[in-house]
């Protein structure tokens, strides 16, 4: 039986260490990370049926609230809640009562009102997740679909997946994650899982107007140089440069940022020759990374699309599993 | 250890039974269907028997149990994994233990998932009875009634035994 300790749990685990909401990759442990591969990894093939459906959550309701623009990840949560069989609300934030006037927590009272029993929170504002999941009831659980420059936890996890089913394990590896560190909420949760999953060596690459203050207390080594940072790494991963979020001159010019940063064929040969090549999307082709290594052999972007519904159904399954334990576990003391 | 029931002489008279009902339905070649973990044992073994090639589908009902809203995910969920078109065939869905029925439920609403067979049969190596739904077994190696604080467990795979024990939670 699990220890029950409250105090210890910090807020996205119940009381038995089992996820409840899913916020960040810190505060929690290699085995949940790897609890959410394995899970994902099951769900994998729910997508080469005739019918792409399971009926786990059948019955419940999630809510995608997404206060900032996004297709491609409210997509994935939208299919990853529908393959799991619960009933989805697009909340469409720009043309909502909040443009009335309506508070935040007003709109989520409704929507509790109305039984959702999962949000998917996507929020410019760094910690709108975490606020939320303080707010609501027992009965929602909240996950981060990417909040301002702090974690894009789901983004990290199905990168994790992709590496390990190309790579099989974590030790030894030598990953590099390149381009726009300081604006890049996914680095952030790449660069927490891979030191707790044990990969060898995280390596960002970047010019230094393009990196957080303090970032080598981050666990991992600094390189200015693609040529330097990319020798010998297993693992490449692009970020997309965030050009809404680039305020003042902090790049002499797209052109020049790919000369130096970019990823063509000449710098991924510096890499193992069997590396693999990954972007979150959408890709700025040109940019930071040219349209032969992006459709090339190493590769795995399109992996990572696939692999991004799997790991939504695992995390979305495993909260819910969570809410339900820490519901049965307070009805059994009442 | 001693196990409750004589495995190996319930898993020939199963085989026996299965080829005779195949032959009196004009089944020919069914794909075979085990549930995890227990039914996979049994149903590799009935293929040994049975002399049939081809590779064992195994199933797992985690995402289909019922019981979701009460008890949660199970924690080891497994691939379910069907290396064979299932759609108009005849499948043979194998269980080491059939009870309240709501494991098989769960199997043939996952089946129809990946396709529309076009018969089942079901095979259980015990049937201890205690049925919620009205689930029966084709084939059944032995049957018996339990106390309602007991339960059996198949050990395997090699060799198959089964175990009584002590009920300790919801099955």
């Amino acid at each position: 039986m699990p220890r029950i300790d409250d105090e210890l749990s910090p807020l996205q685990l119940n009381r038995f260490q089992q996820l409840r909401h899913f916020l960040t990759i810190e505060g929690l442990s290699r085995k949940h990370l790897t609890d959410i591969l394995d899970t994902a990894d099951t769900f994998i093939e729910v997508g080469s049926r005739s019918i792409k459906k399971v009926p786990l959550l059948r019955g419940k309701t999630v809510a995608n609230l997404f206060f900032e623009a996004s297709t491609r990840t409210r997509t994935t949560f939208e299919l990853a809640a529908k393959r799991l069989s619960a009933d989805v609300l697009n909340i469409n934030i720009t043309t909502s009562a909040t443009s009335k006037g309506e508070s935040l927590s007003d709109m989520l009272r409704n929507l509790e009102a109305m039984a959702v029993d999962m949000f998917v929170v996507r929020h410019a504002q760094s910690g709108a997740p975490h606020f939320i999941a303080k707010s609501v009831t027992p009965r929602v659980s909240v996950i981060n679909a990417g909040d301002g420059r702090h974690a894009h936890p789901t983004q990290a996890m199905l990168d994790m997946l992709t590496i390990r089913q190309h790579k099989h394990k974590f030790e030894g590896l030598k990953v590099a994650i390149v381009g726009d560190i300081l604006h890049s909420r996914v680095a952030r949760s790449q660069i927490q899982a891979l030191n707790l999953l044990g990969a060898e060596e995280v390596r960002v690459i970047a010019p230094d107007t393009l990196l957080p203050p303090y970032i080598d207390q981050f666990g991992v080594k600094v390189f200015s140089s693609m040529k330097e940072g990319m020798r010998d790494v297993d693992v490449v991963i692009m970020l997309r440069l965030q050009k809404e979020r680039m305020e003042g001159a902090l790049l002499p010019s797209e052109q020049e940022f790919f000369r130096l940063y970019g990823l063509s064929q000449d710098k991924l040969a510096l890499a193992k020759p069997d590396a693999i090549v990954m972007h979150p999307g959408p890709i700025n082709r040109g940019v930071e990374i040219e349209s032969a290594v992006a459709d090339g052999p190493q590769s795995v972007i399109l992996n990572q699309v696939t692999n991004g519904i799997a790991v939504r159904m695992a995390v979305m399954s495993m909260a819910m599993s969570g809410q339900i334990a820490e519901l049965t576990a307070d009805e059994e003391v009442a | 250890m001693t196990s409750l029931i004589d495995v190996d002489a319930a898993m020939r008279d199963m085989a026996e039974k299965l080829k005779l009902l195949c032959a009196e339905r004009n089944i020919d070649k069914p794909a075979l269907v085990g549930i995890h973990t227990g039914g996979v044992w049994v149903a590799r073994r009935l293929q040994s028997l049975l002399g049939w090639d081809g590779p064992v589908g195994e199933l797992d009902i985690s995402f289909y149990r019922d019981d979701f809203t009460r008890i949660g995910l199970n924690p080891k969920v497994k691939a379910s994994s069907l290396p064979f078109e299932t759609e108009g065939r005849d499948v043979v869905l194998v269980d080491d233990v059939i009870m309240s029925g709501r494991t098989i439920r769960a199997a043939m609403n996952e089946l129809f998932d990946f396709g529309r067979p076009a018969s089942i049969l079901l095979v259980a190596l015990m049937d201890v009875g205690g049925r919620d739904l009205p689930i029966q077994p084709d084939v059944v190696g032995a049957s018996r009634r339990l106390q309602s604080n007991q339960r059996v467990k198949l050990l395997g795979p090699d060799p198959l035994a089964v175990e009584l024990r002590e009920k300790t939670g919801s099955s």
